[in-house]
């Protein structure tokens, strides 16, 4: 069980600035999937609690342009079964229908998931191939974040202290673009061993347009420039799919664990890769 | 009124469970209680070279505190071992103490050195973390091999080489001789791998004492109360056996990890009697990882000898067994009796030899979890057929039809079986449940689709096992004979009250067994009478006059046995009565539908009323005493053997190595079925348990003894996604030596299923020069295994 601490229900997002501003220990509360184990596992100790989970300022989605805005206390259900999100952000969409279990999904929220960094959590490969942008509101106004920019190391952001992230921002896919999120669940915790998401977009079956990011194979999420490179204005066919593929998490110091060791993470990256791409270019 | 032994009669207990109204031990709460909370060993093996309470005993609501060396000091026992297992050279077993909290030494990650007790709970668990422990860190004996060897670190001073006991079953000459001549040898080196048992309900316990009546009440959530009652009564704490209840409510599940005395128990007992208040202490479930005694965990090198046509001839297998820091209640019976007495199988090998090492590691200590010993022996003997079916080119089935022993029925003309390991089977027919099994999942159909499969790429395989279990432990005297330090009986009480209602009083212990049912279903088929009027009381020795609880699939064979014997006796006394309302001889009666009839006559007089006579003896026949409550005490005649075949057929995905399951069909004879649904429930739960240890489980202590995955975030359980819909037959072979003729259900499922399991990915990936894989088949072993046997 965790040990004491304050507990302060913000009433606007201002609120919730103010108060994390006068307490150095307070930390930010939304779906609590990832902090309240934390709390009742004694690994954190936060002495205040600022709860931002049931914000209606910070609980939508919609279309902004030909883009689509979520508010960061949308939970997982929402993002999944939007069809807002389903036609503009469709790697959102299906990201978040394979996290955890419909417990987590109805409790869980994107700003909390993204502000947590966990490096098997499925949102981050989505909105860095979305080319997402972050919006975060802190002591001193609003800025916005690319997703590129965001993920830093192991549960680290470029998120300041004092800092909460209100949105997050996704562009319109490339036209005719197809995308898929491709997983390898842990049997366990349901975290991604490996998450691939890819976006492809093709003009006359020549490659024009493909990014392609992971999580869990390495200390943060990032996007593959080897895989992309490999198949970017290459004819998109099955061959060089799977020459790109092969590319996989080349550059990148790949996790290490009992269930999964380096070389098999880095196989299992090659595999989902391709499944995901072939997937994204409906092959 | 119906027959009910045979019905698929709904779970009385169930609206209570499924409406969250059951009681746990946890729900309990007392006037005046306080809370207690363990401080735990973060080493595997640390000397404890000073500890300071002061701190804690400072902090908010704190009431006390208290160290080994208290314990000591009041001269409070150390856990006992509860089945003594000597050396095959005649020494003793080696027993060192285990202490409730520890003093000098920790030997695992988990073992208790300190308990503090606040008025709350959060009060306890912040006091605890006050606790200051000078630990001087020791190497540790981790893994077993190693630790047997020469210059380990030995995890008691006075056992060398880590060895408790070792122990030999059956003719090793024999069995060379059948090795050297025989015309073929499979060997496979096995790791049966350490599980967490994982009950859903953490386990708990509430200290009690009663200053004004000197009286100990314990609520634990246990298998088997009367048990420790005793164990906490004469070997710990010796108390007064009769100034101690122990309460087991309901329980939310055992799988034989709440068979065993634990320090917890003994703690919330004594720490009451010392501060004049109820403490209680439940289980975090990262506390459960690291306290409850674990399962499993053999290094087994296993040879069949066959001839020609692939007869068996000789077994031989040679296990080393880690038994953890400490022994465990029943951890010495475990890898020996409840092994090595399996081995024969189902099959007429005629020489068997089996050689265990026990061996102490600072881990948490290992005992008896679902099965215990008979998954072990199981699993090697079921590996083992398969795989020399594929060597010499065999079909499975085909080999095991060869090698079965004849089905007998136990009557005269078909006597038990005896086999070269001490046990003499009851009955079987073991051939017939595998021809069964077969049908069921289209065996030859299956064949052709796994080469079509194959020709696409795609990799199905099939997986046999037919097993057999011992259950219904056991003759006390033959146990006793093996070492026990305990009989085996159970008794019952059937207690007729005066308006006919009758309430059953067992020493069996239902934590998820449904016993209230089935045997609510058993006495009223047996009176006559609605099942509404039965109501069976269990879990508290003031209640119940002894049990020894429910564990190795006994309730129904043993604790069954006894309430047939009460209800004889209430039967018999209740005709002598209803003679004598009749004025008819008592062999002139037959009893049926809960009346006694002058047979011939229309003359009768019922149930209710022959109870109420018994409590308003005015018209009574002469001598005989008042009342209708009867107590038996129930010793069996042997085990029971149930036995069964499990197919399973898998698919294997080349690129990432995971197994998916597509179908899983068993067929067990657990000999007569009282409730099917119960005893369907039961093998469900069972294969999954099964199922869970081939693919998903696994306790992972690195090099220090750090338990890697002690936690629900890297220990994966099997959920109901990871499973297909199971297709169950059945076939019956009644138990020839209980009056049920019911064999028992509780196991079957695990024993059976995790060779079938890993015996079906084997074979999807024998034609790639796969040959063994390591469970459990996560896709990372899978996948290396494919890569290495095509390398």
């Amino acid at each position: 069980m965790s040990s004491a601490f304050n507990y302060h229900r913000a009433a606007s997002v201002d609120d919730a600035l103010a108060v994390l501003g006068q307490h150095d220990d307070a930390a930010l509360l939304a779906g609590g999937h990832s902090l309240i184990p934390s709390l009742k596992l004694r690994l954190a100790a936060p002495g205040t609690l600022v709860d931002i989970g049931h914000l209606e300022e910070l609980n939508y989605i919609r279309q902004q342009g030909s883009g689509v805005a979520i508010g960061a206390a949308t939970t997982h259900h929402d993002v999944a079964t939007s069809t807002v999100v389903a036609g503009q952000a469709p790697l959102l969409a299906q990201a978040a229908a394979v996290i955890g279990d419909p417990q987590v999904r109805n409790m869980g929220t994107i700003g909390g998931s993204l502000a947590h960094a966990d490096p098997a959590a499925d949102y981050p490969a989505a909105v860095l191939a979305s080319g997402a942008h972050i919006v975060v509101r802190g002591p001193d106004g609003e800025r916005v974040i690319e997703a590129g920019s965001f993920f830093v190391d192991l549960f680290l952001t470029s998120l300041q202290p004092g800092e909460i992230i209100t949105e997050v921002r996704i562009p319109a896919q490339p036209p005719g673009a197809g995308a898929c999120y491709a997983k390898f669940p842990h049997p366990a915790s349901r975290f991604a061993v490996v998450g691939c998401a890819a976006v492809v977009a093709a003009n006359a079956g020549v490659c024009t347009d493909v990014r392609v990011a992971f999580t869990g194979v390495a200390n943060a999420a990032f996007r593959d420039a080897g895989v992309e490179g490999a198949l970017a204005g290459q004819p998109l066919n099955g061959a060089s799919i799977d020459a790109a593929a092969a590319a996989a998490a080349q550059g990148a110091e790949v996790l290490s664990d009992a269930f999964a060791g380096a070389d098999y993470r880095r196989h299992l990256a090659t595999v989902f890769a391709g499944r995901a791409l072939r997937s994204a270019a409906r092959l | 009124m119906a027959n009910y032994i045979g019905q698929s009669v709904k779970r009385v207990e169930d609206r209570r469970f499924v409406t969250g109204k059951g009681r746990y031990t946890d729900d309990i709460k007392l006037p005046g209680m306080t809370w207690a909370a363990i401080v735990r060993s973060p080493h595997a093996h640390a000397s404890i070279d000073g500890i300071d309470t002061s701190a804690a005993l400072a902090a908010d609501g704190v009431v006390a505190a208290y160290v080994g060396q208290d314990l000591a000091d009041a001269g409070v026992g150390g856990l006992p071992c509860g089945w003594q297992v000597d050396f095959k050279n005649g020494d003793t077993m080696k027993e060192p103490p285990h202490p409730v909290l520890a003093v000098g030494k920790v030997r695992h990650v988990g073992d208790p050195v300190a308990i503090v007790i606040a008025e709350t709970r959060e009060q306890a668990q912040d006091a605890a973390e006050l606790v200051e422990v000078d630990y001087g860190v020791l190497p540790a004996a981790v893994d077993m091999l190693a630790a047997t060897g020469e210059g380990a670190p030995l995890v008691h001073d006075d056992v060398p080489r880590n060895v408790p006991f070792d122990w030999g079953l059956g003719d090793a000459d024999a069995v060379a001789a059948a090795l050297d001549s025989a015309a073929h040898v499979t060997t496979l080196e096995i790791t049966n791998q350490r599980l967490v048992p994982n009950a859903i309900e953490p386990r708990c316990a509430i200290g009690d004492y009663d200053g004004a009546r000197d009286h100990y009440t314990l609520y634990t959530s246990s298998q088997n109360p009367h048990v420790i009652r005793l164990l906490l009564t004469a070997f710990v704490l010796g108390l007064p056996e009769h100034k101690v209840r122990v309460v087991s409510p309901d329980v939310g599940g055992g799988f034989g990890s709440k068979i065993f005395h634990y320090a917890e128990e003994v703690l919330a007992i004594w720490c009451s009697r010392q501060i004049g208040r109820p403490v209680k202490w439940t289980a975090q479930r990262s506390e459960s990882f690291v306290s409850d005694a674990q399962g499993r965990d053999h290094l087994t090198k296993a040879e069949l000898g066959l001839d020609a046509d692939g007869t068996f001839t000789g077994l031989r297998v040679t296990t080393h067994a880690n038994l953890g820091a400490y022994l465990s209640t029943f951890s010495t019976c475990v890898p020996t009796y409840l092994y090595g007495t399996l081995l024969q199988g189902l099959y007429t090998t005629p020489a068997i030899y089996v050689d265990v090492t026990a061996v102490f590691t600072n881990t948490v200590p290992v005992d008896a979890l679902r099965g215990a010993g008979r998954p072990e022996a199981t699993y090697l003997l079921e590996r083992l057929v398969d795989t020399a079916a594929h060597e010499l080119g065999i079909d499975p089935g085909e080999l095991r039809r060869r090698n079965f022993i004849p089905p007998f029925d136990g009557s005269d003309a078909q006597p038990g079986y005896q086999t070269q390991v001490a046990l003499q089977y009851d009955s079987g027919n073991y051939g017939g449940v595998l021809e069964k099994a077969l049908q069921m999942v289209g065996y030859d159909d299956f064949r052709k689709e796994q080469a079509a499969a194959r020709a696409e790429g795609r990799y199905l395989g099939i997986g046999f096992s037919t097993y057999i279990e011992a259950c219904g432990i056991a003759p006390s005297a033959v146990v006793g004979s093996l070492g026990a330090r305990a009989g085996l009986f159970e008794s019952a009480v059937v207690r007729v009250q005066p308006t006919g209602k009758v309430s059953v009083f067992v020493g069996s212990h239902s934590h998820g067994q449904g016993h209230e049912t089935t045997f609510s279903q058993v006495v009223a088929d047996q009176l006559g009478i609605p099942m509404e009027d039965v109501d069976i009381i269990h879990g508290d020795t003031d209640q119940v006059p002894f049990g020894m609880g429910t564990y190795g699939s006994r309730s129904l064979a043993v604790g069954g046995s006894a309430i047939m014997r009460s209800l004889d006796k209430v039967k018999e006394k209740g005709a002598k009565i209803a003679a004598h309302l009749l004025e008819a001889s008592e062999d002139d009666l037959e009893y049926a539908g809960g009346q006694w009839t002058v047979r011939g006559t229309d003359q009768s007089v019922g149930f209710g009323d022959v109870a109420l006579t018994a409590y308003v003896p005015h018209n009574y026949p002469e001598g005989l005493e008042p009342g209708l409550d009867f107590t038996s005490f129930y010793d069996p005649a042997n085990f029971t053997f149930p036995f069964g075949a499990h197919l399973c057929i898998v698919e294997v995905c080349a690129d990432t190595g995971k197994v998916t399951l597509q179908r899983f069909v068993a067929v067990d004879d657990v000999g007569n079925v009282i409730n099917p649904q119960i005893v369907e429930g039961q093998v469900h739960g069972g294969v999954c348990h099964g199922i869970g240890q081939a693919l998903l489980e696994g306790a992972i202590y690195d090099g220090d003894g750090q338990l890697v995955n002690g936690s629900y975030m890297d220990y994966a359980m099997p959920r109901a996604d990871d499973l297909p819909s199971f297709e169950l037959g059945r076939t019956v072979t009644p138990c020839p030596h209980n009056p049920l003729g019911a064999k028992g259900a509780g196991e079957a499922g695990t024993i059976g299923a995790t060779p079938a399991v890993v015996n079906a990915a084997v074979d999807a990936l024998w034609h790639l020069g796969v040959r063994d894989l390591p469970m459990p088949l996560t896709p990372q072993n899978v996948w290396q295994a494919i890569q290495q046997a095509g390398s």
